[in-house]
């Protein structure tokens, strides 16, 4: 078949509209959220109700429409709790999704590997999880409780409850050795005294002697900041010790990787938390959520943790921050969000707080009971207090860093 | 006074521990010089049989732990000999390279039949009271399991017809053969022991650790750790180096931390080696089984 000028010069004029038209539509295509949460390795407890309330709120997101009329694409990496695969898929991620913004990290240590990934490549970061406080970086928005939210007020009440005495557990990273000076500041304030202190790297499973050296140390009460699947062994033996109910237990970590549905009521009734979250709050945007959820993942589905909530929640403010913005611009969201983004969830009101990009929400002490968390006391509306003690990004837009207190 | 033996109960709890996760390991190596990489993987199998017999099959946690965990990773192991093991008597390094394949595809298995999550079983038997203190009550039944396994292996060893054969197959095969034995036979029953053996280890440990597919990597080095050291004699050799580590992984986790303990259990052992390049029954109770 010959070909004349005309056929030919009409066949470029077609493809040169349809690069034109696929262009356009590229930009008009799905708008693409990252997300890197372990789901094995170790810290699978934790990381798969993350994911899945991440599926469930980008699902809302596009039955609703989507974002500014273009569907939302989460794509999830599985980092199997291991710091190189976090550096390798974060890299990743920020380079070939293109994405929007990346939710990521559990721990403190995994957090700290993907934060400079994040700066270095300009996408926007948003780390769901509860955590030590004081990270002060305007790329990144921090939706989950510190120890100013919840370590205080739970030291406050069990030495109320209990008395002063206490006896630390921890995993020994950052989060966990950070943590512990938080609950040595909190128990020095109100005149209490820290008897002892264990770190315990994230795969020790023998936890005989220290529950010995509890028993012998006599303390008012332990707190644990243990974290991860091997810890929940410090559980399981510390009921077969017959210490449960003999001395008292608080932790902020317990029940964050459903600790209180993998093990027995038997093993774990009576421990004390604090959280943002919890399944059982009664009020009508919960109830909705979680009759939403349960259609979505099944009746039978453990339970819909802080981590998870947290996430979830973060995404919202997220996404409210893009509609206030008009765009999915990196600099123009984050200015959104630093009007100040508030919204009704169903752990109640959770608005961002400019300066430090921490949030303030609700936190609620509960006990653990038969499987599930039960309200005890409701502080409504906590402030990041802790973050915002040395952290002003209104102020140092520039800064970058993780402040530790210090004593 | 009370605390004195509350720290002699972990002390040989630890120790017993050490005898259940490793001496298996000590049937298979010691006599057959196959070095199983699995093993971690057959204590792994032992404690999923414990967990799904208990909790999906309506057994009790001890007809599940004592019984269903040997019998049901037993008749794994034999099978896995007759696939693999028995092509490569005597090649020890391509044994050890076989064996860490299988215990690749039995995590992977295992991780695609359960997911990946860590499951577990409540702690059988009540807590015992020492004065003010209480120690539970499952590690004092530990200690006794370590004991009742090592004697039983023993009269096994000693008083039977298989493990006299046993015996001579591992000091000279050829010699069993012309004397009318059967020592294929022999190494597969052998192989088919030491897995059983770990899938007891490995039904004992659940209650305490839980479970997941990749559980066993924690424990094979110390396994293989004890075997080494304990030399050539399986059950006077794994006693030995077990006591030992057992007592000074404890004392150094008691004074400080876990960590230093688990420092300390490793320093001990490389200067064993140095000093015992046989091991301890290399030297000591040579005599012994």
């Amino acid at each position: 078949m010959k070909l004349t000028r005309r056929q030919a010069l009409g066949a470029f004029g077609a493809a040169t509209a349809m690069s034109f038209a696929s262009r356009l539509s590229a930009q008009e295509g799905p708008i693409t959220v990252s997300a890197l949460y372990d789901q094995s390795g170790g810290l699978e407890s934790y990381g798969q109700p993350i994911v899945d309330a991440l599926r469930f709120a980008v699902d809302e997101q596009n039955a609703k429409g989507g974002l500014l009329g273009r569907e939302v694409k989460l794509n999830v990496y599985d980092p199997q709790t291991n710091m190189q695969l976090y550096a390798q898929f974060a890299r990743q991620a920020a380079l070939s999704d293109k994405p929007a913004v990346v939710f990521a990290g559990i721990t403190s240590a995994s957090r700290e590997v993907v934060r400079p990934i994040m700066r270095q490549f300009n996408t926007l970061y948003f780390y769901a999880n509860q955590y030590e406080g004081g990270v002060c970086d305007r790329n990144m928005f921090a939706t989950g409780v510190t120890p100013g939210q919840t370590v205080e007020k739970l030291v406050n009440y069990s030495a109320q409850q209990h008395g002063g005495k206490v006896y630390i557990v921890a995993a020994d990273y950052n989060y966990g050795q950070i943590i512990a000076d938080w609950v040595k500041k909190y128990t020095a304030d109100n005149g209490g005294e820290v008897l002892g202190t264990e770190f315990f790297p994230m795969d020790v499973t023998d936890f005989k002697t220290s529950i010995s050296k509890i028993q012998a140390a006599k303390p008012d009460y332990v707190w644990s900041a243990l974290v991860g699947g091997a810890h929940i062994s410090f559980y399981r033996q510390w009921k077969a010790a017959g210490m449960l109910g003999k001395i008292p237990m608080s932790s902020t970590t317990f029940a964050g990787g459903n600790e209180h549905v993998i093990l027995t009521p038997e093993e774990s009734n009576g421990i004390m938390v604090c959280q943002n979250y919890l399944q059982e709050l009664d009020n009508p945007l919960n109830k909705q959520f979680v009759t939403d959820f349960h259609a979505r993942f099944g009746a039978n589905y453990p339970y819909i943790t802080e981590l998870g909530m947290g996430a979830y929640q973060g995404f919202r403010l997220w996404a409210a921050g893009v509609e206030a913005a008009g765009s999915v611009d990196r600099m123009a969201v984050i200015e959104a969000l630093e009007s100040g983004i508030s919204l009704d969830a169903p752990s109640g009101r959770v608005t961002i707080d400019p300066k430090t990009h921490h949030t303030t929400m609700d936190v609620h002490i509960a006990r653990v009971e038969n499987g599930g968390l039960i309200p005890v006391e409701t502080f409504e509306q906590q402030p990041p207090a802790d973050t915002a003690m040395v952290c002003d990004l209104i102020a140092n837009p520039d800064d970058n860093q993780q402040y530790v207190i210090d004593f | 006074m009370d605390f004195a033996s509350v720290l002699m109960i972990e002390i040989l709890g630890s120790i017993a521990i050490l005898v259940l996760i490793s001496i298996g390991l000590a049937v298979v190596f010691g006599m057959m010089k196959v070095i199983n990489m699995a093993h971690g993987e057959f204590l792994m199998l032992g404690g999923y049989v414990t967990i799904y017999g208990t909790n999906h099959a309506g057994f009790s946690f001890w007809v599940s732990a004592l019984i269903l965990a040997p019998i049901v990773v037993g008749l794994i192991g034999l099978l896995l000999e007759w696939l693999v093991i028995r092509h490569l008597y005597g090649r020890m390094i391509d044994t050890m390279l076989a064996t860490w394949g299988i215990s690749l595809a039995l995590v992977g298995g295992m991780t695609m039949l359960v997911g990946n999550t860590t499951t577990g079983i409540s702690t059988p038997l009540p807590s015992v009271s020492i004065g003010d203190f209480s120690v539970s009550g499952y590690v004092i039944f530990l200690i006794g399991l370590a004991v009742a396994v090592c004697a039983l292996l023993y009269a096994l060893f000693k008083l039977t017809t298989f493990g006299l054969l046993a015996r001579a197959t591992t000091q000279n095969a050829d010699m069993v053969a012309a004397l009318g034995g059967n020592p294929r036979r022999i190494y597969a029953l052998t192989f088919g022991l030491g897995a059983a053996l770990g899938g007891l280890g490995g039904a004992a440990l659940a209650p305490l650790t839980g479970v997941i597919p990749t559980i066993g990597a924690s424990y094979i080095a110390k396994a293989f750790i004890t075997v080494i050291s304990g030399g050539s004699a399986v059950i006077a050799g794994n006693l030995s180096a077990s006591a030992l580590f057992g007592t000074v992984g404890q004392v150094f986790t008691y004074i400080y931390t876990p960590v230093i303990g688990e420092v300390a259990l490793l320093l001990t052992a490389i200067v064993l080696i140095r000093v015992l390049p046989k091991g301890i029954t290399g030297r000591f109770f040579r005599r012994s089984i």
